[in-house]
């Protein structure tokens, strides 16, 4: 029998329950220093923008693929769809200021992931593959027929972007890019923080975990799926429009298997279920990626497939224990 | 008054082979209803059926007279029908306090809450420690679930469901593959259940069935063979030739 | 009108040999397995080089067109496939993603990013007509072919002694191997010929398909639908779902030169919609 009478239980529940949404210092560690490489690394805006806009895409599918374990093999879909719906509203004039724009699009994005989750929903891993996949494809050549509207497979041509709050011009070194990306992801993981650790965030793992106990406990398993997916969905088309905004450009490529395949191997460097598993994972997929350009631009796939082969064969649980290990000297989880 | 659950015609097959057929069960308002029968018989497959796991291919149910043959399982368990597994279904890296905590605040509606940090009611938290502490779990409560031995894993399978405060509960053997040392523990947690709550309950191991039920029902090949309270079940010599049966195949 | 349902037929029928190893290890083996395509791009090649580099008669190189994926298919099942076989689906998924980046640079660097075609015997070019409906003779030796492989695999594993064995191994490995089955070289086997079948469909598929080193990007989502819709409880299902997708994708690109390229995900979304569990599933939700 435990000593301690359930007032005083209670309290120490709220405590520990709370525990894990506290701000750990090498989070905060990681923001100060995303913060000095705006005033520090001046030269790589450009690539630091593209790194901010990949991670928060890779942040949109850990909230499926880590929080609800939906695997995807279309989440390029989101992102396309909000990228040709920033160029179109920038190019129409329909939406001029970006941060407005932005928002539209990921709203777009949302109605098109709530709409498709209901097929998502359907049917086993085998038919999840085969929808997500189908379903970016399926927009991919959307833009390229309408090409009177997307200008096919020439891209979206001609998307003046206004300036940030009306005051911020995008410029060519990406200063503005930077720091406007980096805030919006900046914004969008605090939410996705208080996301994934509210009452709501449990339920998702216990979905992930056993949907069978999850629905004999009352949990609406599909709505939360649902749910879920329709947000990632926002996520991933607002770092679409992001694209779209800081390039003044969109074309085909937005939609592309290869982009929903590299997305899932920077989650998966990252690690997946905890959030800064995207944003790690971006940061070093970039990197690696301007390296390999260099080498062997050409072919540069092959190594990202290489990587993918040594991965599963290393074993994502050991190389998950290794970072665990890095993370417990750093405190990190 | 309705019964607190009532099938009529209850069936299921899977492909041509019948796993439940035509069953009518009256369980009345707080029971305890015992469901006992073979191998096979087709106990958990009704159980799956009356909590909406699996469709009934015909037939109705009723839950304290309200039809629930069609509703989703989440649905069920607002209703107040909540049920445990034979073999434990839980969340293996979450820990009892997150289990708990989880099923009590999904019963209150914050379930799909977003924006609040979860652990920041009070009152709910009260609910969960309670609980813990009935089902004797406050000390391994931030423990990986995973790693509890098996006895503690199956007394949080019980608080799991109790946690959900079903008016209509289903046990699918409590007591399976409980180390003798650890039995008292789940037969005093069956056995200190609320009054009012009715308790349907499947089970192998008859000193419990005996000692606890007040009614018994005998499946038998998908079928209700017979019903009656414990002595007359004890006495019906066509229940033991079923058992004996059964044993001498087995054996 | 009669000539597009042929063809069609044809093109479905292409889609199923393809895509039969895939139902196989996707549907039995619940093993996913998207670089399926890839050991179809290396029968399409083993044929483009023995026909046009080393003058090979088109027939005579079928049959290698086959060997070639199914050893390349045997090595890559002992040597690294095995591993992920009970590994969670995510691991399969990226395992087999890794394979065809790599399939697809490595093919790009030996032979080329251009599209490639095969020297066809003159006595399969051209079309003749009966009763009005134009007849390619390619298409008519596909459907000859394909239609022969398919009575070949539904008997081979419907009534022969390693279906059998096969259908066992699946069911429960254990107990199989329990039995004196020898598991893992019923499975090498299985993989083999699968891979193998998708190099015959990719040598004869060169010339309706077309072939580059893309083709296993290009040809995912037609395995996948295949298999999905089709479902995974027998050979059947993904044979009329091949046949479907087949005379839909190539009357829909016929009748709506603009939205044809559609007809493909339309079938899949309404199949869907309908169906979750595949068109010919037996027991729901297994």
């Amino acid at each position: 029998m435990s000593a301690s009478p359930p007032g005083v239980l209670a309290a120490a529940l709220a405590e520990r329950l709370g525990q894990r949404a506290r701000w750990r210092p090498i989070e905060i560690a990681f923001w100060v220093a995303a913060v000095a490489s705006v005033f520090l690394l001046p030269g790589k805006h450009i690539i630091l923008a593209e790194i901010a806009i990949l991670a928060l895409f890779a942040l949109s599918l850990d909230l499926i693929l880590g929080y609800a374990g939906i695997i995807s093999l279309g989440h390029a879909a989101f992102f396309g769809f909000g990228a040709y719906c920033a160029g179109l509203f920038a190019k129409h004039h329909l939406i001029n200021e970006p941060v407005l724009a932005l928002g539209a699009a990921g709203l777009a994005a949302a109605a098109l992931g709530f709409v498709t989750s209901f097929l998502v929903l359907r049917g086993s891993d085998l038919t999840r593959l085969m929808v997500t996949l189908g379903v970016a494809l399926m927009l991919r050549e959307i833009a390229n027929r309408f090409d009177e509207l997307t200008g096919g497979a020439d891209g979206l041509q001609g998307v003046g972007i206004a300036p940030v709050l009306g005051s911020f011009a995008f410029d060519i070194t990406g200063h503005v890019a930077y720091v406007y990306a980096l805030a919006v992801l900046a914004i969008l993981l605090v939410l996705a923080r208080r996301l994934v650790h509210s009452p709501f965030g449990l339920s998702l793992r216990s979905v992930k975990g056993n949907a069978l106990r999850a629905s004999a406990i009352g949990i609406p398993v599909n709505a939360r799926l649902v749910a879920i997916y329709t947000v990632a969905a926002a996520y991933a088309g607002i770092a679409g429009a992001l694209l779209t905004q800081t390039t003044a450009f969109c074309s085909l490529d937005v939609f592309s298997f290869e982009r929903s395949a590299d997305l899932l191997l920077v989650l998966i460097i990252g690690g997946t279920g905890y959030l800064y598993g995207g944003l790690i994972g971006a940061v070093i997929f970039k990197l690696m990626q301007d390296w390999l350009a260099t080498m062997t631009p050409q072919y540069w796939q092959f190594w990202i497939g290489l990587l993918l082969v040594a991965i599963v064969l290393v074993g994502r649980e050991r190389m998950s224990r290794w970072l665990d290990a890095a993370r417990g000297l750093v405190r990190l989880r | 008054m309705p019964f607190a659950l009532e099938t009529v015609g209850l069936s299921r097959h899977f492909g041509g082979i019948s796993a439940v057929g035509d069953v009518s069960l009256r369980v009345e308002t707080g029971a305890r209803h015992a469901l006992i029968g073979p191998n096979g018989a087709g106990k958990t497959t009704l159980i799956n059926l009356l909590t909406g796991v699996l469709d009934p291919s015909a037939g109705t149910i009723q839950l304290e007279g309200r039809d629930i043959t069609h509703l989703a399982p989440h649905r069920r368990v607002g209703l107040g029908l909540a049920r445990t597994f034979q073999i434990n279904q839980l969340f293996g890296d979450f820990t009892p306090l997150e289990t708990i905590g989880l099923a009590v605040s999904e019963r209150l509606g914050h379930g799909g809450d977003w924006l609040r940090v979860a652990g920041s009611r009070l009152g709910l938290n009260q609910d969960i420690a309670g609980l813990l502490e009935k089902f004797h779990l406050v000390d391994v409560m931030h423990e990986r679930v995973s790693t509890l031995p098996y006895g503690k894993q199956r007394l949080l399978e019980i608080a799991l469901a109790v946690a959900c405060r079903p008016r209509v509960l289903l046990l699918d053997e409590p007591a399976a593959g409980v180390p003798e040392e650890d039995r008292h523990e789940i037969l005093a947690s069956v056995a200190a259940l609320p009054e009012d709550v009715t308790v349907l309950f499947i089970e192998h191991d008859m000193d419990l069935v005996f000692s606890f039920a007040r009614r018994i029902s005998v499946l038998v090949n998908g079928s209700l063979f017979t019903e009656g309270s414990p002595e007359e079940v004890a006495r019906d010599p066509r229940v033991k030739a079923v058992y004996l049966g059964e044993e001498a195949v087995d054996g | 009108m009669l000539t597009i349902l042929f063809d069609g037929i044809a093109y479905g029928m292409l889609l199923f040999v393809l895509a039969s190893g895939l139902a196989v290890t996707l549907g039995l083996m619940n093993f996913i397995n998207l670089a399926h395509g890839a050991f179809a791009m290396a029968g399409g090649y083993a044929a483009v080089v023995l026909v046009n580099k080393l003058g090979w008669p088109f027939f005579a190189a079928l049959p290698l067109a086959f060997v070639i994926p199914a050893l390349a298919g045997l090595l890559l099942e002992r040597t690294l496939y095995r591993h992920v076989y009970t590994r969670p689906h995510l691991d399969q998924v990226l395992f087999t993603i890794g394979l065809v980046f790599m399939s697809v640079a490595a093919t790009d660097w030996v032979m080329g990013s251009q599209q490639v075609f095969v020297q066809l015997p003159r006595a399969l070019e051209g079309r003749f007509e009966v009763g009005g409906v134009g007849i390619g003779r390619y298409r008519l030796m596909i459907i000859v072919l394909c239609g022969l492989l398919t009575i070949a695999l539904q008997f081979a594993l419907a009534r022969t002694r390693f279906g059998s064995r096969l259908r066992a191994a699946v069911d429960d490995p254990r107990t199989a191997q329990g039995l004196g089955i020898p598991v893992n070289a019923v499975f090498s086997v299985t993989f083999a010929v699968g891979s193998g079948l998708a190099g015959l469909g990719g040598a004869l598929g060169v010339e309706v398909l077309g072939l580059d080193p893309h083709f296993p990007l290009k040809f995912m989502i037609y395995f996948l639908i295949v298999v999905a819709v089709g479902g995974t409880s027998s050979i059947t299902g993904p044979f009329l779902a091949a046949i479907v997708l087949g005379i839909g994708d190539v009357a829909g690109k016929y009748y709506m030169p603009k939205l044809g390229a559609f007809a493909i995900y339309t079938i899949m979304i309404v199949v869907l919609i309908l169906r979750p569990q595949g068109l010919f599933s037996r027991a729901p939700g297994r």
